[in-house]
């Protein structure tokens, strides 16, 4: 019977996740007071359930400004390493790098990314990437609002029958667009970072075109 | 924690002092501790008598105008590797001067508390640190505030405080005066025979008063005067009096601050000891070296695409310049165009030296829209393509590749010196931009044989082309091509026309300005769309449809079909007209706001103002009609 299904228990760092979560998330919120963690993940290549990550960078963009101290870079140990994705991330297995299991990287990801607006080029990769590392630890999934750089990139093109958009923007032509240094390429953090610089700008183009509010950008979501 | 972010700043900053002074690992542990902000253009870093940040900024990108807000007087313009922001360093007080991004910039926000020790255990920092500040304030007077940074004590003296702008004013010694009894007949001859514009008059070698050619004009040739009247009756009086140690910056604000052109110097600064001289905005301006003989031949000299973006900065100086000196709006428009396409041209000069081989064929660098009509006087989006001469089929793909490489770098470079890339993609590097001969002779006949709305709006775009670099003759072939078709197909200058009458009015029913509905510009009145491209656009037909070659400025166009067409020659000389002073505004509204001048605040301009672009609508109607009358427009709406 459906009332008699016992509430799942959950370990406690994810109760506190979600706790952040009860109150209404205010989304009339002044763009510059909104935090965003705007991240990037490196994995073992790009199948859901075969691949697995292998570190995920972070950064919290409060007011247009990234604090370094506050950057989230974290290495994960698994135990899939494939070499064609090596050629990519330069991750090697036994890397000097301080490993840390899948499941404390969820634990310290959470703690990290609290309720903020999640940003990421090509969002639901990463995203999907992650909620299936917590399914493997047996929790559910996300709740952040996401907002993804490729779509919003889009917005600020212009749109005419006589200027044919791709379907996708790679990471790449955003920072050859905005003149953002490519160093660093491939790394979670620093892709994170050509992400952040990238969405400043984007919100930047956006706003000379209209008024945006935060509500009208999670709507671009699809 | 070091991480990869931390590592990029530090590798930025040990590029830079004061921070390349500090050990490698010291400086990754201050990368840590970094702040990096974004700033859009215009917005604000602090406020002036905003209290103290816990950072000092270096910029990382872009740039930062620092301005005192009670005269709006611009101290400095911080670029790339500048710090600012450094009195919470140096006293514990708010800001004095206001500091705003000039250009969207990223910042890194220094600890003030984790650097200060640093500040306050090497010398070599503090003194860097105080220079900075006495710059960034262009202040030589905070030389009392050496010693006195952070408590440290004795610091050697340094010599090179010195800054290039701080340096006195250079001004003619040979001081050229009458007393006030002359004859202004006699005040003329000595200022004919001695080469100058103007004249001081003195009484007792104090100045009293100071002549200009201009006050010949207003008050003799006018007929106010005879020409037997003495010097006092025309001479401007009390003199505008400052101290003959006045830097130049000081005297381009106080001439802009009492819009005069010309200051008398004497030995302390006012009316009471003896003039030594006179100073005039000219001199100010070769001061500056902002004359254009002396920006082209910096132009040419220069070796990197950061060098002519510092360049184009002082063009924007000269501009201002002409448009206070009411310099005739045909001439400015002239010279900087001339001296924009001069940095255009060693951009793609530039980027053929980064090409591994030459090209394999004749080519052009066209400049197409505004800036191939000569439109373009501040800095906006680049609109460009480029034509190459006809080669075998085989042949083809490896061509067009090469000049895609080459566009790629040039468009590169005029990013790099300021112009936007193009948001519609119009330019060279685009593939659909950068075409043979044969290609391009293809294209246009697609455009003029079937005139659907794309393909009239890319005529309109592409057929005000110039030719910025390379070969003309291809270009010239490709003309005759377009007359050619046009004279073939009438029926594409109705449909032109049409495109031409498709710009939203100026003013409503009741004649008031409309202004913008929505976005970032709601309520502002856009005078390109409204006002400067249904001249362009009506220009453009009557051009084509005259076969007129080679001109592609608007008012230059007027000013031909005037000639051609005696019984409009007054309308098209009031569309030339018209068209001048429209640009005039802009240009004068973009450098004001720092921006394209396209919209335009109607609440901040005067009563005058707004009745002299009301005035330029009413030529715009009437453009409008004689093309849709000409062109027999109605018919294809029927």
């Amino acid at each position: 019977m459906w009332w008699a299904k016992k509430k799942q228990e959950y370990p406690n760092f994810w109760n506190t996740y979600t706790e952040l979560f009860t109150k209404k998330q205010e989304l009339n919120l002044n763009l510059s007071e909104t935090t965003f963690t705007v991240l990037d993940t490196e994995t073992t290549g790009f199948n859901f359930s075969d691949d697995r990550i292998l570190s995920i960078g972070a950064l919290k963009l409060v007011k247009n400004a990234i604090a370094i101290d506050r950057v989230f870079d974290v290495y994960v140990e698994q135990d899939i390493y494939k070499k064609e994705s090596i050629k990519i991330h330069g991750i090697l297995k036994h890397t000097k790098r301080k490993l840390i299991s899948e499941q404390e990287a969820l634990i310290k990801f959470l703690a990290y990314v609290e309720d903020n607006i999640i940003v990421a080029h090509h969002a639901k990769f990463d995203i999907t990437m992650i909620n299936r590392a917590l399914r493997r630890n047996n929790l559910p999934e996300l709740k952040n609002k996401v907002l993804d750089t490729s779509t919003l990139y889009k917005k600020t093109l212009l749109r005419s029958n006589l200027l044919k958009q791709k379907d996708a923007y790679s990471l790449d032509e955003l920072a050859e667009k905005y003149n953002i240094s490519m160093k660093d390429r491939h790394t979670a953090l620093g892709d994170a970072y050509i992400t952040a610089v990238a969405f400043l700008k984007i919100l930047t183009k956006l706003k000379e075109k209209k008024a945006i509010s935060l509500k009208w950008l999670l709507k671009q979501a699809t | 924690m070091k991480n990869i972010i931390s590592e990029r700043v530090a590798d930025f900053l040990k590029n830079f002092p004061p921070f390349n002074m500090i050990p490698k690992k010291e400086l990754q542990n201050l990368a840590e501790q970094v702040t990096i902000v974004y700033h859009e253009k215009n917005s604000l870093v602090f406020a002036k008598d905003e209290s103290p940040h816990a950072n000092f900024y270096i910029i990382h990108k872009g740039a930062v105008a620092l301005k005192k807000i009670v005269d709006d007087e611009t101290m400095d313009i911080c670029d790339e590797g500048d710090i600012f922001g450094l009195r919470p360093l140096i006293a514990n007080e708010n800001y004095q001067l206001e500091a705003r991004a000039y250009e969207e910039s990223i910042l890194y926000g220094i600890p003030i508390d984790f650097f200060k020790p640093y500040a306050r255990n090497n010398h070599r920092i503090s003194n860097f640190l105080l220079e900075s500040f006495a710059s960034n304030t262009r202040n030589p007077y905070s030389k009392e505030n050496k010693g006195k940074l952070l408590g440290s004590s004795s610091i050697e003296d340094k010599a090179n405080l010195e800054l290039s702008d701080l340096q006195p004013i250079r001004y003619s010694k040979k001081l050229i005066a009458c007393d006030q009894d002359m004859p202004v007949k006699e005040v003329a001859i000595l200022m004919s025979k001695n080469n100058v514009g103007s004249i001081l008059v003195v009484k007792d070698e104090l100045p009293i008063g100071i002549i200009t050619d201009k006050d010949f004009r207003n008050h003799i040739v006018s007929g106010e005067f005879p020409i037997t009247t003495p010097a006092s009756n025309v001479m401007s009086s009390p003199v505008v009096t400052y101290s003959k140690n006045m830097t130049i910056t000081q005297a381009q604000m106080a001439m802009m601050k009492s819009s005069i052109s010309h200051i008398c110097l004497t030995q302390d600064g006012t009316v009471n000891t003896k003039a030594v001289g006179i100073l005039s905005k000219h001199d100010v301006m070769v001061s500056l070296g902002n004359n254009p003989a002396v920006l082209v031949k910096a132009i040419k000299r220069a070796k990197k695409y950061k060098r002519i973006k510092a360049i184009r900065k002082s063009v924007m100086q000269l501009l201002q310049g002409y448009l206070d000196n009411n310099i005739p709006m045909g001439l400015t428009a002239k010279i900087i165009s001339e001296l924009n396409d001069a940095c255009i041209k060693k951009t793609i000069e530039l980027s053929l030296q980064k090409m591994e081989t030459p090209p394999p064929v004749k080519f052009a660098w066209l400049a197409i829209g505004s800036q191939g009509r000569s439109e373009q006087l501040l800095h906006t989006d680049q609109d460009n393509a480029i034509i190459f001469d006809d080669v075998s089929d085989d042949k083809l793909p490896t061509v067009t590749n090469y000049f895609l490489k080459l566009a790629k770098h040039v468009t590169k470079g005029l990013n790099t010196i300021g112009y936007e890339y193009c948001p519609a993609e119009m330019m060279a590097s685009n593939p659909k931009w950068c075409l043979s001969l044969q290609e391009w002779k293809n294209l246009v006949s697609h455009w003029i044989i079937n005139p659907g709305a794309d393909e009239v709006l890319m005529s309109s775009i592409f057929f005000d082309y110039t030719v910025s670099y390379g070969d003309k003759a291809i270009v010239n072939e490709l003309t005759e091509h377009i007359f050619f078709n046009t004279k073939k197909y009438p029926i594409f200058y109705v449909h032109l026309a049409h495109g031409a009458l498709q710009n939203p009015s100026p003013t409503g029913f009741f004649r008031q300005f409309l202004v913008e509905q929505d976005g970032e510009n709601k309520d502002f009145f856009d005078i390109k769309r409204r006002a400067l491209m249904p001249l362009a656009d009506a220009a453009r037909v009557l051009t084509l449809y005259h076969s007129i070659k080679s001109i592609s400025n608007t008012w230059e166009r007027y000013e031909k079909l005037a000639e051609l067409e005696p019984p409009n020659a007054e309308l098209y000389l009031s569309c030339s007209y018209a068209m001048k002073a429209l640009l005039k505004f802009r240009t004068r509204q973009g450098l004001l706001h720092h921006d394209s001048g396209r919209y335009i605040a109607l609440d901040q301009l005067t009563k005058e103002e707004k009745m002299k672009l009301k005035r330029t609508f009413k030529t715009i109607k009437e453009i409008q009609e004689l093309i849709s009358n000409r062109f027999k427009v109605a018919n294809l709406l029927g």
